[in-house]
């Protein structure tokens, strides 16, 4: 039975050739061609695809051997030491590092619940013909190059934020013991304060663009039911979107601080850039990892001290790669537990 | 039935949650408020401030030293270069990427690994990438030089032009490959030809945004292009952009130096700008 199949489809296969022949079959060669560029294609493309991941190793490795004076010099022991003193050839990174995390960490205070209510607004509270316009202007947020961030926060907004808050507090705090100090400082508005503000509005875009993409994927039947029993808007949102979306939410809040902990220029500007940590307070210039890569590598002679910037450059790399891939994963899995509950 | 007392008790429950509500929507109106309170403010400053520095000279003349006059031209040309340059090295690797990712086997464990990479990636800090370049191109040739700042900024071209390659191709019918392999075109010709030439509105706003994102970008150049005082066609040579000669400007005492900076903010921020409108008006008018 399957011989005589074989047999038909294969003579009739022949026959529509033959009969195909003069008229429209591809000269062999064209189809050879062909083949031989279709794999080229395929090559290239797959190349492509392997480059990306390359650079992702070559970036490890190439920060790893530039900075392998400074690793072996000082170990993990790095993190921990204040000293930086170029001159005399001592380095440690606990001050760009702690400068880093606080400025972030404010960033975050002020941020995510502005994000939280921008989505909320966009999502549930908005006329439908102001969505876009309104959600377009916040996006625009991010498209602001840092250095206008850093340009506007060093003249314009730290004066502003020098005048109208830190000479209050200092007014109203000075002698009060642990409170004092944390605003004390020359009125400029330089430090760590002003730094977390400015990046908070540049990752607030990012944050609410997630919130926002994630509250809108809460199936519409459950916040329907909830509004049904009459629940309010605010109740809706808290007590079934945000347990709903909570992963998500969280890898938004994540991917926020991954690009707060790497932002370079608008926090160069306004952070005044000392390799010192003798207060606590908000209102002291301060440093952070990239800024001090921004100021001193190009002037860094080779030698230690270029491999303590480029140490500290992988420090950098390694904390934001931790937390964009656990933003990453946990987006992934709203995603995936979306697509087993619909 | 219901008493007196329960009843009050209910009525002031119902009282509380709308005061609840109340505030919270007030809240949410709050922040959308405060993020365009910023926006405002910024745009304000750099239209304001960087109109007042703006002049023929900014454009035709070579950035000054200090206290002298001089305009920002040999800047402006070096980071349309380099601009240009990174594009044109950054693209067609972003694109072929894309199309594996999209067309060849969107979900063999290269193309999952892949597509976490380059979301890493397109949210890595730049600084990093620059401190790449240095290691691997500035150091061994021992000098800066306009080219290792294109590299520089390719890299970074390279992530968002594979993001935005990706969706779009998805977002091609199945229909109209599936047509185009029943008339037996080989694979190449049907994605040169057929998809992405559907999806071609979505990849040149993906480019667009791209060249947005590096025309402002400052922390990849800084130890790659350096800076340049004076005006260099050699791509050997260290050279000036707009946002490194931003920086350097801005944070001097000099005031001739921070007028001109903030006629290169605001020029850079209106390129930056019009670019991120234009690739909105350009899917807009295709959805």
């Amino acid at each position: 039975m399957s011989t005589i199949l074989a047999d038909g489809t294969s003579s009739g296969t022949s026959a529509t050739q033959t009969v195909g022949l003069p008229l429209s079959r591809p000269p062999v060669k064209k189809a050879r061609s062909g083949r031989l560029a279709d794999r080229i294609f395929a090559y290239l493309a797959k190349g492509a695809a392997l480059f990306t991941l390359g650079l992702l190793l070559a970036i490890l490795v190439s920060l790893t051997i530039s900075a392998w004076p400074a690793i072996t010099q000082y170990g993990l022991g790095f993190l921990s030491r204040s000293a930086w003193d170029p001159v005399q050839e001592e380095f440690g990174g606990l001050v760009m590092i702690y400068g880093t995390l606080a400025s972030s960490l404010i960033a975050l205070l002020i941020a995510v619940p502005v994000s939280f209510g921008i989505a909320l607004f966009l999502t549930e509270l908005s006329p439908s013909w102001l969505k876009r316009p309104l959600g377009t202007a916040i996006e625009l947020l991010a498209a602001i190059p840092s250095i206008v961030y850093g340009m506007w926060g060093l003249l314009v907004f730290g004066p502003v934020l020098a005048e109208y808050v830190q000479q209050p507090l200092q007014a109203a705090f000075t002698g009060v013991p642990y409170l004092g100090a944390f605003v004390s400082g020359p009125p400029v508005g330089i430090g760590i304060l002003s730094a977390g503000i400015i990046l908070a509005i540049m990752i607030i875009p990012f944050i609410s663009a997630v919130m926002r993409d994630v509250f809108e994927v809460t199936p519409p039947m459950l916040k329907e039911s909830a509004y049904g029993l009459g629940a309010t808007t605010w109740e809706v949102v808290y007590k079934i979107v945000l347990p709903f979306t909570k992963t998500g939410v969280i890898g938004g809040i994540m991917l926020g601080l991954g690009r707060a902990i790497g932002e370079t220029m608008a926090v160069t500007f306004v952070i005044g850039n000392f390799n010192q940590l003798d207060s606590l307070s908000l209102f002291q210039a301060a440093n952070s990892i990239t800024s001090a890569l921004a100021n001193e590598f190009a002037e860094a002679g080779e030698g230690l001290h270029q491999a303590a910037l480029m140490y500290l450059g992988l420090v950098l790399f390694f904390i934001t790669f931790v937390i964009l891939s656990l933003s990453k994963l946990l987006l992934a899995q709203l995603r995936k537990s979306e697509g087993a509950k619909s | 039935m219901m008493s007196a007392e329960q009843h009050s008790a209910r009525a002031a429950m119902f009282a509380r949650r709308k005061r609840v509500n109340t505030v919270a929507t007030s809240l949410a109106l709050a922040a959308m408020a405060f993020g365009l309170f910023w926006l405002a403010w910024i745009l304000w400053e750099t239209i304001h401030l960087g109109l007042g520095g703006l002049s023929l000279a900014t454009v035709s003349q070579m950035t000054p030293g200090p206290n002298e006059d001089g305009g920002l031209a040999n800047a402006i040309y070096g980071s349309v270069v380099m601009v240009l340059l990174a594009t044109f090295v950054g693209t067609p690797v972003g694109v072929m990427a894309g199309i594996y990712l999209a067309e060849f086997e969107p979900k063999g464990w290269l193309a999952g690994v892949t597509r976490f990479v380059n979301d890493i990636l397109l949210s890595a800090p730049s600084i990093v990438i620059g401190l790449f370049v240095y290691s691997v191109v500035v150091h061994p040739m021992h000098g800066f030089s306009a080219l290792a700042g294109v590299l520089a900024l390719a890299l970074i071209v390279i992530p968002v032009v594979i993001r935005t390659t990706e969706n779009m191709l998805q977002l091609v019918p199945a229909g109209l490959r599936e047509a185009a392999y029943a008339l037996g075109t080989p694979k190449w010709k049907v994605i040169l030809s057929i998809t992405l030439k559907a999806a071609r509105t979505g990849v040149i706003t993906g480019i667009l945004l791209a060249v947005a994102r590096i025309s402002g970008e400052t922390a990849p150049l800084l130890f790659t292009a350096l800076s340049n005082q004076f005006w260099t066609s050699s791509l050997t040579q260290p050279m000036a952009s707009l946002p490194v000669t931003i920086f350097k400007f801005a944070m001097s005492p000099y005031e001739n130096w921070q007028k001109l900076a903030w006629a290169g903010v605001f020029l850079i921020t209106l390129a930056v700008l019009t670019l991120n409108i234009l690739a909105r008006v350009l899917t807009r008018s295709k959805s």
